[in-house]
């Protein structure tokens, strides 16, 4: 069998008295495009936030290509926190997509794209301007390399965080509801982009209210319901009937959201 | 007014501007460095910082220089009366910046930082590429107003014995008899410094513009 990508581990994570995980275990295999599906609140964003260190676990661990994220365990049962090289280490490995784009304003889309490159690896300006370059085209922005994100539309500033994220080459790429802050016509080309990267064999983790998308594109859906992890399975098992009363009902909510073929 | 009185008039200008950048730059320095003190974790930093605030915009400006002006000769040091205008404008003008830094920093979006932390950004470089300039974009509207503000507060400084236009005006009209003249041309002075400055602040805001705007 082969490691998984990322393997999460009776994860629990309470914001004060209110706990949003309780007690997550998820393997997401290599080179698979795994969804979490669920209601608001049920926690898949924490869950994705955790496997990007953007929230810090309670308890449990999340191992990144087998390498301990954040906390390691001490061997009685107790856990310590990593020191931060080391957390960027393991981190260095993991793209994020979020919902709202969170491109860095004050630089173009090309600058957005290179600014790692070129002030945390180290690359020269004009090679990182040439692969900078390449990413964009990769998402079909070739030409919009010079353009600021406020005059760029919402759908094209999400490729241009997909490209900023693939220009680190990740090994995993995490997606936070990249479509939901997205005009309805400007969703297909952001999904047409990460049906791309699944074709060609990137890990992906994605949460998404996009029912069709998930369906058609999944390796693998996760439901998660009031914290915890209540269906995990391919699309055609978790979909396909009998399908899980929890799962009936939210699919009924979804109907316009490319789920009427499901239901 | 002859052409003699009127370079007077122009040279006091002069003063009056390079007073104000000065105290404006002095206290943009001290400002940031009593914002990171507020903000910090720190309490033997974050109390200073915010009793250095509550100090210096709670007392007024003159009463500061008079105060710095008489203090520094009874300790002392002595320093050209000029030294503790600049002194006491760059001291008070650092609260009020520090608190508009505070907020142009506290403004500045968190994803915009968790993205940078997803790129593996130390926080030294999130704060010298990402912070701090989202964080003085934000702020410029405010940085120009205080120097509008620090420009005609400047005439205060005139009780310490610094000739700067409001001061040359005094001399001038107690000299010619003639107060009307001497302050309309200060006033119309001040009114021309503070349009540049107003409108160089609109030209920096336009060409930040297209970056501003999340």
């Amino acid at each position: 069998m082969t490691r998984s990508a990322v393997l999460v581990r009776d994860v629990h994570k309470s914001f004060g008295d209110v706990e949003v995980l309780k007690g997550i275990d998820l393997a997401v295999p290599q080179g698979s495009t795994t969804c979490l599906l669920g209601p608001s609140g049920s926690g898949k964003s924490t869950l994705l936030r955790c496997m990007a260190f953007l929230e810090e676990t309670t308890s449990g661990t999340i191992e990144i290509n087998g390498q301990p994220l954040g906390f390691a365990e001490t061997g009685d049962g107790r856990r310590t926190r990593l020191p931060a090289g080391d957390i960027r280490k393991v981190r260095s490995r993991i793209g994020m997509v979020f919902q709202q784009f969170n491109l860095w304003p004050h630089m173009t889309a090309l600058g957005n794209v290179t600014e790692a490159l070129v002030t945390v690896r180290g690359m020269k300006r004009k090679e990182a301007n040439a692969k900078g370059e390449a990413q964009l085209a990769r998402v079909g922005l070739g030409d919009r390399g010079h353009h600021y994100p406020s005059e760029l539309s919402g759908g094209q500033q999400q490729r241009v965080a997909i490209a900023r994220a693939l220009a680190l080459e990740p090994d995993i790429l995490l997606f936070d509801e990249p479509t939901s802050s997205l005009d309805p016509e400007l969703t297909g080309e952001v999904l047409n982009v990460m049906r791309e990267l699944a074709g060609g064999g990137m890990t992906m983790v994605v949460v998404t209210h996009e029912i069709g998308f998930a369906a058609s594109v999944g390796d693998k859906i996760v439901f998660l319901d009031q914290g915890k992890l209540l269906l995990d399975g391919p699309p055609s098992e978790i979909f396909g009937a009998p399908r899980h009363p929890r799962l009936q009902q939210f699919l009924e909510t979804y109907l316009d959201r490319g789920a009427a073929t499901l239901v | 007014m002859s052409m003699r009185l009127f370079e007077l008039m122009l040279w006091a200008a002069g003063n009056t501007i390079l007073l104000s950048a000065i105290s404006i730059l002095i206290g943009f320095v001290i400002g940031l460095m009593v914002c990171a003190a507020k903000v910090s974790a720190n309490p033997f930093l974050r109390i200073p910082g915010t009793l250095y605030v509550s100090l210096f915009r709670g007392v007024p400006l003159l009463v500061q220089l008079l105060l710095i002006y008489n203090l520094l000769p009874a300790v002392g040091i002595m320093v050209p009366s000029v030294v503790a205008a600049v002194i006491g404008l760059s001291l008070c003008t650092a609260a009020y910046q520090a608190e508009n830094l505070r907020g142009g920093f506290q403004s500045v979006p968190r994803g915009l930082l968790e993205a940078a932390d997803m790129v593996g950004m130390s926080p030294w470089k999130q704060l010298v590429r990402i912070r701090a300039p989202i964080a003085f974009r934000l702020t410029l509207p405010a940085l120009v107003n205080e120097a509008i503000l620090i420009l005609k507060a400047s005439s205060l400084v005139s009780v310490v014995g610094v000739i700067e236009l409001t001061r040359m005006a005094q001399n001038l009209s107690a000299s010619s008899f003639r107060p009307l003249l001497f302050y309309s041309v200060a006033g119309a002075m001040y009114l021309v410094i503070c349009w540049a400055v107003a409108g160089g602040g609109s030209i920096a805001e336009r060409m930040l513009r297209t970056g501003s705007r999340a």
